[in-house]
């Protein structure tokens, strides 16, 4: 069951018209492409995607589920948007609500294991692992965790383990982290132990119905078996602006920490179809992702550029993640920037940080026309 | 939709050398990502054709992998579909030969398809053409069969092979000839009634007709109102492997590029999961078509790279063509060759073709 309600506010105009999930990443993917390739790639063939903010765009994408193969005749993908009953309906109030509403959907599935995942995230994981752990372990649930910088652990939820790495406490953003055990917000349970809490937890009307501050809680509180299982690799929150950047540009160091040209685990996505990308004659580019459709004339380096992304002669295009079927003109100037897909930058315009704020990533949203008249670059939707 | 398509490879040959050792023509790889065949099936689903039927002859093998159920082009409905017609046959009693064999076996192909038309094509002629427009001349004119031809600017070598139409002003076809130095280039591809299509079909085999369009089409001019259709966009033809190195290589032409590519319509091919293409630190590429997953850390210029190449540093690729997933070691040089899929060139090596003739490394090939 895959989390993909979230509004994603820290992206700001990123997702204005979209779910976090659906936001673009890595030159050719979205968010949620990670975790269906895992599904994909770990022998999952029946994935919940619960949708609840601006799903046009995801639901679209997602479609039968064709690009994962879980276009399936049992199971496949199904979108589980919030929706009306007999007895009336509502939002999904968080998290653990959302899996609450859906209990029919998982039932007719009648499974021994639930996994629940979040569509925030960027990283490849055999999930099929973790649940043979979950079995060994007896365990009643197994969350998956990641060793953090201590400096960093008061930011993420910390979970306390013995030696044998049973939960004991969970410290939800904690002042004072007795361990660096962060939660990916990765969880198998055992499903019939899990629907009897959620049960619970839906009749509570003061709980705020979310896995991490309640149900996980109850569990703990009723001492059932919770272990935490360590992942090791590359994770990344993808949830803010700066964290998404960081990401892309992870992706383009000589040895990557996250490589995508690994064919024993591909990460699958809907693809655009285009030609192949032409570099010209007055083109350099290095450091780069470059994907189909991208007709380059300019200089790019140390840049991410979606399919159909047009670079005209004399412009620059440095540090950024350019979205999809942005046409930059000639001399331009682009640095550290992220710009959303669809924008027309015209010719001669310059985006870049303003001095004494380098590190400040300048963020253009969809279909904004850029052009020289205004003095400080503003977003404009046409 | 009014009109059903015919790939008829029958009278194809294996033109490419090494590149046509162990596949058909059609299923050669041509641009970056795609192969030969993609145009035409793109050119017919793009007109709103949702039949179409390949007659394979031979080393179909690949072909048949690359188009599958034809997803790709959105042909895999319930209505109709892609339908790979290779010669298994069986009926005793069958005189048919050549080409008309692969009509004759197939006639349910065409009664359960409830298009009224065919378009025949073959796949040697890369273009991005309008197939409507074709079917409202044919109507406009009142013809029985309609031929698409290209007046090609200068004639070339590749154009020798090919077959010319002479016309009257308004466009009936007079004449079909190999006459060296008439520029109206046959395009290997007509339109015709599947009523009479049928009949020419059945003529043809009671009189031993071996070609359908020479013994059936050209043959019957005086008795047929056959008029000439002219396609003014982009065109080449790969008919050898001079010709095939030179179209490829002339896709680097950014104009030629947009309008074959970005014209009125998409050319479709088999999608793969590729990443994005990799540049790193220190890469050198200049005028060139890159596809994707490449992993690119030399030297490439004036070159085609296809999907999932890598080239490592210190290497030099120049007025080449790298199929998919060939390897480029360290300090490797290469001038005017084309690569075929899947092939390596260990460090330091030095490969030099000619630059009209380049030089064909098979698949598979370590060097």
């Amino acid at each position: 069951m895959l989390l993909a309600g979230g509004e994603g506010r820290r992206l700001e105009l990123l997702t204005k018209n979209l779910a976090k999930p659906a936001v673009y990443f890595g030159g050719k993917y979205r968010i949620i492409d990670f975790p269906l390739s895992n599904c994909t790639n770990s022998g999952i063939d029946t994935v919940g995607v619960l949708t609840q903010y601006q799903p046009l765009i995801l639901n679209t994408y997602i479609g039968i589920g064709s690009a994962w193969s879980l276009d399936r005749k049992h199971g496949g993908v199904a979108v589980l948007p919030p929706f009306q009953a007999q007895n009336g309906g509502d939002w999904y109030k968080g998290t653990a609500d959302a899996i609450y509403q859906n209990i029919n959907f998982i039932e007719q599935y009648d499974p021994k294991y639930v996994l629940i995942l979040s569509g925030d995230h960027i990283y490849k994981m055999n999930y099929a692992k973790m649940l043979k752990y979950h079995k060994q372990k007896e365990a009643d649930v197994t969350i998956s965790v990641i060793e953090v910088p201590w400096e960093e652990a008061s930011r993420f939820g910390i979970l306390n383990t013995t030696d044998d790495l049973r939960i004991h406490t969970f410290d939800e953003k904690p002042a004072n982290p007795k361990s660096n055990l962060a939660s990916m917000g990765i969880y198998i349970f055992n499903w019939d132990l899990l629907k009897s809490y959620l049960i619970a937890d839906a009749q509570n009307p003061y709980s705020s119905h979310d896995f991490g501050k309640n149900v996980l809680p109850a569990l703990l509180h009723a001492d059932k078996r919770l272990y935490a299982y360590q992942f090791q690799g590359y994770w990344k929150d993808v949830g803010t602006v700066d964290s998404l950047w960081e990401a892309n540009m992870d992706l383009l160091e000589d040895e990557p920490k996250f490589t995508l040209n690994d064919y024993r685990w591909r990460m699958y996505s809907v693809n655009p179809d285009q030609p192949p990308q032409y570099i010209s004659q007055t083109a350099t580019v290095n450091r780069a992702l470059i994907n189909e459709g991208c007709l380059v004339h300019g200089i790019v380096d140390h840049s991410v550029l979606f399919y159909g992304v047009h670079v005209g002669e004399g412009s620059s295009v440095k540090d950024s993640v350019i979205m999809p079927n942005v046409k930059i003109g000639k001399n331009v100037v682009i640095e550290k920037a992220i710009i959303g897909e669809n924008t027309i930058i015209e010719d001669g315009v310059v985006i870049r940080p303003q001095q004494g704020q380098e590190k400040k990533i300048t963020l253009i949203g969809e279909n904004s026309y850029i052009t020289l008249e205004e003095d400080t670059v503003h977003a404009q939707a046409y | 939709m009014e009109i059903m398509g015919v790939i008829n490879l029958d009278n194809e040959q294996d033109f490419l050398n090494e590149l046509t050792y162990f596949r058909c023509g059609a299923a050669v790889p041509f641009g970056g990502r795609y192969r030969l065949i993609d145009f035409v099936i793109s050119n017919m689903t793009n007109a709103g054709m949702i039949d179409i039927a390949v007659f394979a002859r031979k080393k179909y093998r690949s072909l048949m992998d690359h188009l599958g159920k034809g997803k790709a082009w959105d042909l895999d409905t319930k209505y109709g579909g892609l339908f790979i017609l290779p010669p298994d046959w069986n009926d005793p009693t069958d005189i048919s030969k050549g080409d008309l064999q692969h009509f004759h076996n197939n006639l349910d192909y065409f009664y359960r398809g409830k298009a009224e038309y065919v378009l025949v094509s073959g796949s040697q002629h890369i273009c991005n053409i309008d197939y409507q427009k074709v079917y409202e001349h044919h109507l406009r004119t009142s013809a029985d069969v309609t031929l698409i031809y290209k007046k090609v600017e200068m004639l070339e070598p590749e154009h020798k092979q090919c077959q010319k139409l002479e016309t009257t002003a308004e466009g009936r076809v007079l004449n079909i000839t190999n006459e060296e130095y008439n520029n109206n280039v046959y395009m290997n591809m007509y339109l015709v009634s599947k009523k009479l299509l049928l009949q020419l079909v059945e003529h043809g085999i009671a009189h031993g007709a071996t070609h359908f369009f020479n013994d059936c089409i050209k043959r019957e001019l005086a008795n047929l109102s056959v008029q000439a259709f002219e396609y003014q966009g982009v065109h080449s033809v790969i008919n050898s492997v001079p010709s095939y190195y030179k179209n490829n290589l002339q896709l680097l032409d950014p104009e030629f590029y947009r309008k074959l590519f970005f014209g009125e319509q998409t050319i479709l091919t088999k999608v793969k999961n590729e990443p994005p293409a990799k540049y790193l630190q220190g890469s050198n590429v200049s005028n060139s078509l890159v596809g994707n997953g490449c992993v690119i850390e030399g030297t490439v210029e004036n070159s085609i790279l296809f999907r999932g190449v890598v080239v490592k540093k210190g290497a030099v690729v120049k007025n080449a063509i790298i199929m998919q997933r060939c390897e480029i070691k360290e300090n490797t040089i290469l001038e005017n060759v084309i690569l075929d899929k899947d092939v390596t060139l260990t460090e330091g090596k030095r490969l030099i073709g000619n630059e009209h003739l380049p030089f064909v490394i098979p698949k598979q090939k370590v060097i």
